[in-house]
């Protein structure tokens, strides 16, 4: 849980370290040519391209990926700032991120890596197991405020949010608050709990029989529930999953992407590659992600 | 009365002693003014870029541009206000028991484990207030999460009160004990001696002894944003304490991670850091002015 993200902050910037002391070596025994990678980016993202990193390390030992989380945002900035060669995000540049860069004179060349499907959850306690996406609007809107209301006990209902920095929060906002209207201004409820991390809304859902949250597939714990989705009360009410997201059946999936300056080339155009073939995309699905669609 | 002759070589030393502890001194002052200065530079912008009307809103939704900064100061407030509710009456009891009551070997074993409760990283705290408190509060009040006020005070009361126990003993270790020995010959009782003499007599240090726990309140970051769920409403009402809470320094902290540099929303961050600084300042000055005011009456340590 926590524990978890603790620990990868430990981890990584051990494994940084641990790079860096094997790149200095002794002087005089002769070192192959070593060649670091730096990536920064999303918090969704991190735990899947430290994945990466580790196994395309082990294949080619002469290769060093350093990975940093912070969140999109983060990433991006550090992207536009030079001092990250790819930046994880799990949303598209905004339209000032682009022109910050391109005011420095880069060009950012977006490249999709993996799908990601976006779970609402629900404690197990809980009786509800469908909702339309009409009705989680109503729901983080502040609209609906009781489970009764959706079909379930007669409780409150607790919203538990990421950040607003949150590349998710972004996502969820547009495409399920304000239902992929751009005309919408529905914002989330000022009561909703936002919370710094994944793991604290995994735990704050796993415990509360009140609390609706929403994560990345990859997050969801077999001590939360998950409920199916369907875009209008009509129906198909879906549950997330790697299937249903590469069908298209499962309304609420998003790509997660990568961002290079310019084209790719050298180490990172083979780094990338690697990441969008089968032995990269089996590491997607290891971590709950959703591989692309045909590789 | 004639100075005794110095060898001049230690009158050097002196000399330069002095002028270190000085510069010392006028340096810690000159940092905080830059610490001001740094963030009018940097929050300044923001009060150009954002109308007054804005700031002062009562809703704090940094992504599209509305940035009202009175749920986040009341937040401050409200979670500060109730975790020194808390932690002044058991701080000062402590103190007084530590200091003026306990036999000598609880003294010895008591003191450094009160140090050692300050030392608990403030991630860990919030980690037990996640897994432990908040669940509590949620049975026991019957509100719909635990992640509320109540539970950001509880644990911020627990991070104060080290700091409280600490400085408020020092305070009624330095009352002279003549004084205690003049309320016994008037035939005072332990408790009077206590109440009447030794605690009006250190009330000085232990008004420090608050404000520095108000500090470690206000100023307290990771604890709250675990566990006071960091929803930005008005904490009006009665039952505020029982709702989620953002505060300025969550906020800042939960923030300023993935802001542009440079952008409106980064400025305004600096304006809530401004706004933080003001509200401890003048909750210092506050302090000082009472305890200038008594201090002919006190014969406690001043430690301000």
């Amino acid at each position: 849980m926590l524990l978890r993200r603790c620990l990868g902050y430990f981890f990584i910037p051990c494994l940084f370290l641990l790079f860096v002391s094997c790149g200095q070596g002794g002087p005089t025994e002769p070192v192959p040519s070593r060649t670091t990678i730096v990536n920064v980016g999303s918090d969704t993202m991190v735990n899947l391209a430290l994945a990466w990193a580790e196994t395309y390390h082990e294949l080619h030992p002469e290769m060093s990926i350093s990975v940093t989380g912070g969140g999109s945002g983060t990433g991006i900035a550090a992207l536009i700032n030079g001092s990250t060669d790819i930046a994880n995000a799990s949303r598209e540049m905004k339209s000032e991120e682009l022109e910050e860069a391109e005011r420095r004179g880069m060009t950012p060349v977006e490249h999709i890596v993996a799908l990601d499907a976006i779970a609402v959850v629900i404690n197990p306690r809980n009786s509800v197991a469908e909702l339309s996406i009409p009705q989680i609007s109503d729901i983080f809107a502040g609209r609906i405020t009781n489970w009764r209301e959706v079909g379930g006990e007669d409780r409150p209902i607790v919203l538990a949010s990421r950040e607003s920095n949150s590349g998710t929060y972004v996502y969820f906002l547009e495409k399920v608050v304000r239902r992929d209207d751009p005309n919408s201004s529905d914002l989330f409820s000022p009561e909703a709990l936002l919370l710094p991390s994944s793991e604290i809304i995994g735990l704050e859902v796993a415990t509360n029989p009140n609390a609706i949250g929403y994560d990345g597939l990859g997050y969801v714990t077999p001590k939360q529930k998950t409920v199916r989705v369907a875009r209008t009360s009509a129906g198909p009410f879906v549950p997330p999953s790697i299937d249903t997201v590469n069908d298209g059946t499962y309304p609420v999936a998003r790509p997660l992407y990568v961002y290079t300056v310019g084209e790719p080339t050298g180490a990172i155009r083979d780094y990338l590659e690697w990441i969008v073939s089968d032995e990269g995309q089996r590491i997607v699905a290891e971590l709950g992600f959703v591989p692309l669609a045909g590789a | 009365m004639e100075i005794p002759a110095v060898p001049k070589e230690v009158d050097w030393r002196e000399f330069a002693v002095e002028q270190l502890i000085r510069l010392m001194g006028v340096s810690a002052i000159g940092l905080v003014l830059l610490i001001f200065l740094f963030l009018i530079k940097e929050g300044g912008p923001a009060l150009l870029e954002v109308p007054l009307s804005n700031l002062m809103g009562q809703r704090w939704y940094p992504t599209f541009d509305i940035y009202g900064l009175a749920p986040l100061i009341l937040g401050s407030l409200l979670v500060t206000a109730g975790a020194i509710a808390i932690s002044l009456p058991l701080g000062v009891a402590t103190a007084v028991f530590i200091g003026e009551i306990a036999p000598e070997w609880v003294r010895e074993i008591l003191k450094p484990v009160i140090e050692i409760i300050a030392g608990i990283p403030s991630v860990v705290v919030g980690f037990i207030g996640l897994q432990i408190v908040s669940p509590l509060v949620r049975e026991f009040t019957g509100a719909p999460t635990g992640l509320t006020a109540l539970t950001g005070v509880f644990l911020l009361a627990y991070m104060a009160l080290p700091t409280i126990i600490s400085i408020a003993e020092d305070a009624l270790d330095a009352v002279p004990q003549s004084y205690r020995n003049a309320a016994y010959a008037l035939s005072a009782t332990e408790w009077q001696t206590i109440w009447r003499v030794v605690l009006p007599a250190a009330r000085p240090g232990i008004i420090t002894a608050v404000m520095l726990g108000v500090g470690r309140a206000i100023g307290e970051t990771m604890t709250v944003m675990m566990v006071a769920g960091n929803a930005a409403r008005m904490p009006l009402g009665l039952d505020a304490l029982l709702r989620p809470v953002r505060t300025m320094t969550a906020t800042i902290a939960a923030e300023m991670g993935e802001v542009a540099r440079g952008s409106t929303h980064y400025h305004v961050l600096f304006v809530v850091g401004l706004a933080l600084f003001i509200v401890t300042f003048a909750i210092n000055l506050a302090a000082a002015m009472t305890i200038f005011r008594r201090e002919r009456g006190g014969g406690g340590r001043f430690l301000a």
